[in-house]
């Protein structure tokens, strides 16, 4: 089976996400990686060293800046007609543009795929992780997007694939991309972090929810989460959700702090090596997951905390 | 404009999904059942548009069983013009349900179709793109701000890195993320009134729409559990299960 990945990137570099979708895509088999966008000739010469991956297509073109969906898919579903199966991580970026591509290569797509049982058999997360779907694809081919927390990040280097040009398409003209107002963070990703502290509603103001959680965070190198109550509330930006709907995460060390631990945001990181839990309610649903746990009022226990460790 | 919203019955959010014992799905008898959480979002950013005077006309579209008829007459409380049920009790997956919406919108003709990003069910955050590419029109997926402006539709997103603004063409399709808007509860009187508004059923077949499944669900299993852990008494006893895990020094 040929497989195509598409490569997550930011115009410079290859980014993490892509490695388990190399992962993931090398169980099914021979894996190609397609690099689309501006200007990326050196994304594509990183991404021939990625382990595992025997070509490189490289699409250029200035309308595949910014990997807008509509501008990708239709580069990638041609170049499809080469291949069995469309690999891609479930990040926000591959969720916008994966479905386009199955869509127009009449394809029902398997989201979020948690393993590879077969050529054509893959489970699945439904109901917030509540459930675990076995799905087998009936389509001649795939589309899959892949949950990075599932699979082993394939190595950045080891690997020697040649690089080729492919067709760029003309451009489809029908979004432009306005303006990225990122987040600046110091701090580890989210997503690939080895330990995350992680605030829930409890903090009650935006002040106390960075001046606790910041100084702590620093502490441990961790990166930080939140809850969707602590979001909607204001204490934390959008890219700091955690749960069924945000960021999927699965680091050594999770520490929830005033969080409660709602059904839709255990979905997002109970498959984290070790949870810590510190909550003043010691009936929370958090602690029914919580490797340890501690019980008491966090404006108190997490000053110390961070003066200790 | 015209917008057509899509709404889909599932089960409520707080509920607490159970695997049915025979691995076939999970159970949803006597389960209550709501219009998923997203799409209550979406249904709202219609109204608004129309309290804007971008819109002048919302139609609200569901597929599902006769009793999606509840969660239509829940869209035409909130504030939908009329509503269109394409009944059918097989389970519809994105792409069959994009093509649906797709026969739809070559009837109806919206300038704007919001969707939620995904179902709290299946969790495929795929329909709103797939018909997307199906009509060939741009997507604003995850929104968490919609602008109507000199013909075009200027979209915020919720992207892994950030808040990505787009701008659309229209006709287009939004998706919407959590924080696009707090959807409104439907007022007893609107709850009357929706009543008497038009709700049209048709088929998958009417449509000539194909929705055999692509995908054969081969079982459905619980995920595996985790064990509560221990509980320490202080900060101090946390502290050195944190140095024991390496993660302090």
């Amino acid at each position: 089976m040929s497989v195509l990945v598409l490569v997550e990137h930011d115009g410079k570099n290859v980014r993490d996400p892509t490695l388990p979708a190399v992962t993931a895509a090398a169980k099914l088999g021979e894996v190609h990686a397609l690099v689309a966008g501006s200007n990326v000739g050196p994304v594509g010469d990183e991404a021939a060293k990625i382990a595992g991956v025997s070509k490189v297509l490289v699409a250029d073109a200035a309308h595949l800046d910014h990997e807008l969906a509509e501008e990708i898919a239709p580069v990638a579903a041609k170049l499809m007609d080469g291949y069995d199966a469309f690999v891609v991580p479930a990040t926000t970026t591959g969720k916008n543009i994966a479905p386009r591509v199955a869509a127009l290569l009449d394809v029902m797509q398997v989201s979020d795929v948690l393993s590879v049982e077969g050529p054509d058999t893959f489970t699945r997360p439904i109901y917030a992780g509540n459930a675990i779907a076995t799905v087998k694809s009936n389509d001649s081919k795939k589309v899959l997007t892949v949950r990075t927390t599932a699979f082993d990040k394939a190595a950045r280097d080891g690997g020697s694939a040649s690089v080729e040009k492919v067709d760029a398409g003309q451009p489809a003209g029908l979004s432009t991309f306005v303006g990225l107002e990122a987040s600046e963070s110091e701090r580890p990703e989210l997503t690939s972090a080895g330990v995350i502290v992680s605030g829930g509603r409890a903090f009650g103001s935006s002040e106390d929810f960075h001046k606790l959680l910041d100084p702590l965070a620093d502490k441990l190198g961790a990166a930080v989460g939140a809850s969707r109550a602590a979001v909607d509330a204001g204490y934390a930006p959008n890219d700091y959700q955690v749960g069924q709907t945000g960021k999927i995460v699965a680091p050594n060390v999770y520490i929830a702090i005033g969080i409660s631990g709602a059904i839709q945001h255990l979905a997002g990181m109970k498959d984290s090596k070790v949870i810590v839990a510190i909550n003043k309610d010691e009936e929370a649903p958090i602690f029914q997951v919580a490797d340890i746990g501690l019980v008491g009022d966090l404006f108190k226990i997490v000053p110390e905390l961070t003066e200790k460790l | 404009m015209k917008l057509l919203v899509a709404v889909k019955r599932v089960i409520d959010f707080n509920v607490k999904p159970r695997v049915k014992m025979d691995g076939s799905g999970v159970d949803l008898a006597n389960v209550k059942m709501s219009m998923n959480p997203f799409d209550e979002i979406a249904v709202e950013e219609a109204i608004r548009l129309k309290e804007k005077g971008v819109a002048t006309e919302i139609v609200a579209v569901s597929i599902g069983p006769a009793k999606a008829q509840e969660t239509l007459r829940t869209a035409l409380a909130m504030g939908a013009d009329r509503a269109i049920l394409v009944q059918t009790d097989a389970e519809v997956e994105p792409l069959a349900v994009a093509k649906i919406l797709a026969r739809i919108a070559d009837e109806e003709k919206p300038d704007i179709i919001v969707l939620g990003k995904q179902a709290i069910d299946d969790d495929n955050n795929a329909t709103g793109q797939m018909l997307a590419a199906l009509l060939g029109w741009p997507q604003g997926t995850f929104a968490s701000k919609v602008e109507a402006e000199g013909g075009k539709l200027k979209v915020t997103r919720e992207v892994d890195g950030g808040l990505e603004t787009e701008e659309l063409n229209i006709p287009a399709i939004v998706t919407t993320d959590l924080r696009l808007n707090e959807p409104r509860y439907a007022s007893l009187p609107n709850i009357m009134k929706a009543k008497s508004k038009p709700l049209a059923t048709k088929t998958p077949d009417d449509l000539g729409v194909d929705i055999k499944r692509r995908l054969e669900t081969v079982k459905v299993s619980e995920p595996p559990k985790r064990q509560a852990g221990i509980k320490v008494g202080s900060v101090d006893e946390l502290v050195d299960k944190l140095k024991a895990l390496g993660v302090a020094k």
